[in-house]
């Protein structure tokens, strides 16, 4: 062993400046936010808690073309539909199987007339699995009122589709 | 004197122990839970995290609120476990590390028993305190409570022989070895200035002896899930928990009263003379702590043969060769005490 080493072992001098170190970083500021009550910025495409959106004059947006249906990696959702007096094709059953879900936002994606969307809200956790068991009510509820964020996201990526 | 004089008297002396025992512990208890939060406090300072800080002000009411939730907690006691070593375990070590609060001198007239071998009093508890450990491994009847167990018993082993060296120096010094004398002993001047290579092994053996990072072999989360700990639950759990940090608290206080002048403020002036002497010995106590729990957060785990080496080849010879300094420096300029 080499007499400087020697002497920085006995003298401790690397633990002396780790200990300055630590001293240093207890008055930097926090990384970690008081989460229940501080949130941290959420960005444009977040993949959260789904929601179905209308038009503006109420009406449903989804079209019923299963695209999303079709694409979904998890399975986690079911749809039937039949068509109206009108003649337009509208949805009589939009399940999504939250627990299923793997939250990867390719029914998004392939939506057509950006009906399902996923919203910023990620605190929707239940007591029950049944909870988590999405139909269309709960679906068109949450786009009613998420819609303010969930127009601003998609008009923001707007560019980049 | 009739027996019923006699009976009375007793009594008498019974309830003002009592008394007294209680005007002690419940602080100590209280200040080990304050502690705790304290150490978490530090550790996450130090990470830049938060740390507890939901449960009353500034989270201090979280050590009492994980007690609660412990003591709500179902205790489950293994069906291969000898159950009676299992439940006696962390009885025998909290009660190990609160009854060595006996001896421990808060102010000049403030302790339960002055006794004359205070701290081979405390040497011997503290010697006692590695059978809670190895009772717990070994009742378990499980690997990990087990290796963790043997670790715990060949460190504590080893720590403890150059722990009970360095208290040679001191006692070298002062003469005796009533814990009040040891402080008196320090009036003109701390025995950190003249041992103070003895402090930082004192220091370090305590991390050691209280199973502190890095020496926190015995209970290696990585490798050993909670050492000892790991078949215990609940209030048993939360008792071993209790006496960890009631020893690292009883560990401070001893390195305060044979390094630090105990109750003694630093200089006899004015400003410092105003301030109640047991204030003085929790402030010493309590940066001796923040210390204990800023090592925690700055050092990785030593390797099990690194801490053998550590204890017997170099703090063991260091320790004895340093006795042989301060008796040959007390006795070659005539300052052995007593004389």
């Amino acid at each position: 062993m080499k007499f400087s080493r020697l002497l920085k072992t006995i003298l401790m001098l690397d633990f002396i400046k780790g200990l300055l170190i630590a001293i240093k970083e207890i008055f930097k500021k926090k990384k970690t936010i008081n989460y229940p009550f501080e949130k941290g910025k959420i960005g444009t495409r977040f993949r959260g808690e789904h929601a179905l959106r209308r038009y503006p004059n109420g009406e449903e947006r989804c079209i019923a073309c299963k695209l999303c249906e079709a694409i979904c990696p998890a399975q986690a959702i079911t749809i039937e539909s039949t068509e109206r007096e009108d003649g337009s094709r509208k949805t009589t059953r939009y399940d999504i199987d939250m627990l299923k879900c793997i939250y990867c936002g390719l029914c998004e994606e392939s939506c057509p007339v950006d009906a399902i969307v996923q919203g910023p809200n990620f605190e929707f956790a239940t007591e029950t699995r049944e909870e988590l068991y999405y139909n269309k009510e709960k679906l068109l509820d949450n786009g009613d009122r998420w819609e303010s964020i969930l127009a601003a996201n998609i008009k923001a990526n707007k560019p980049y589709r | 004197m009739e027996p019923k004089d006699k009976m009375i008297e007793y009594l008498f002396i019974f309830f003002n122990q009592t008394y007294k025992i209680l005007l002690l512990l419940v602080p100590v208890l209280v200040s080990v839970a304050m502690i705790v939060w304290l150490d978490r406090r530090v550790w996450a300072f130090v990470q830049k995290r938060r740390g507890p800080n939901v449960v009353g002000p500034f989270g201090l009411l979280q050590s009492l609120a994980d007690a609660l939730k412990y003591i709500f907690k179902e205790i489950i006691v293994p069906a291969s476990s000898n159950k009676i070593i299992f439940i006696l375990a962390p009885i025998i070590t909290m009660t190990l590390a609160l009854i060595s609060w006996a001896v421990i001198p808060f102010s000049e007239s403030f302790v339960i028993a002055n006794i004359n071998v205070g701290i081979l009093y405390i040497f011997a508890v503290s010697s006692l305190g590695v059978y809670g450990i190895i009772m717990g491994g070994w009742a378990s009847n499980s690997k990990y409570p087990f290796l963790g167990a043997i670790r715990s018993a060949a460190q504590m082993v080893s720590y403890e022989v150059s722990i009970g060296v360095i208290i040679i120096n001191v006692l070298l010094c002062v003469g005796s070895l009533n814990l009040s004398d040891i402080v008196k002993a320090q009036e003109n001047m701390w025995f950190i200035i003249p041992l103070f290579p003895m402090f930082v092994i004192f220091f370090i053996s305590a991390l050691a002896e209280t199973n502190r990072p890095p020496f926190d072999l015995p209970e290696a989360e990585a490798e050993l899930v909670a050492g000892y700990q790991t078949e215990y639950s609940g209030m048993m759990y939360a008792m071993f928990w209790l006496g960890e940090y009631a020893n690292i608290l009883l560990m401070c206080s001893l390195g305060s009263i044979l390094f630090l002048g105990g109750w003694l403020s630093p200089i006899d002036l004015y400003p410092f003379t105003i301030i109640p002497a047991p204030l003085w010995f929790i402030f010493k106590i309590l940066i001796l702590f923040i210390l204990f729990a800023l090592v925690k957060a700055i050092v990785p785990r030593y390797r099990y043969d690194q801490l053998m080496r550590l204890g017997w080849k170099i703090f063991l010879p260091f320790s004895l060769l340093w006795v042989v300094i301060t008796s040959s420096y007390l006795f070659y300029f005539d300052l052995l005490p007593g004389n």
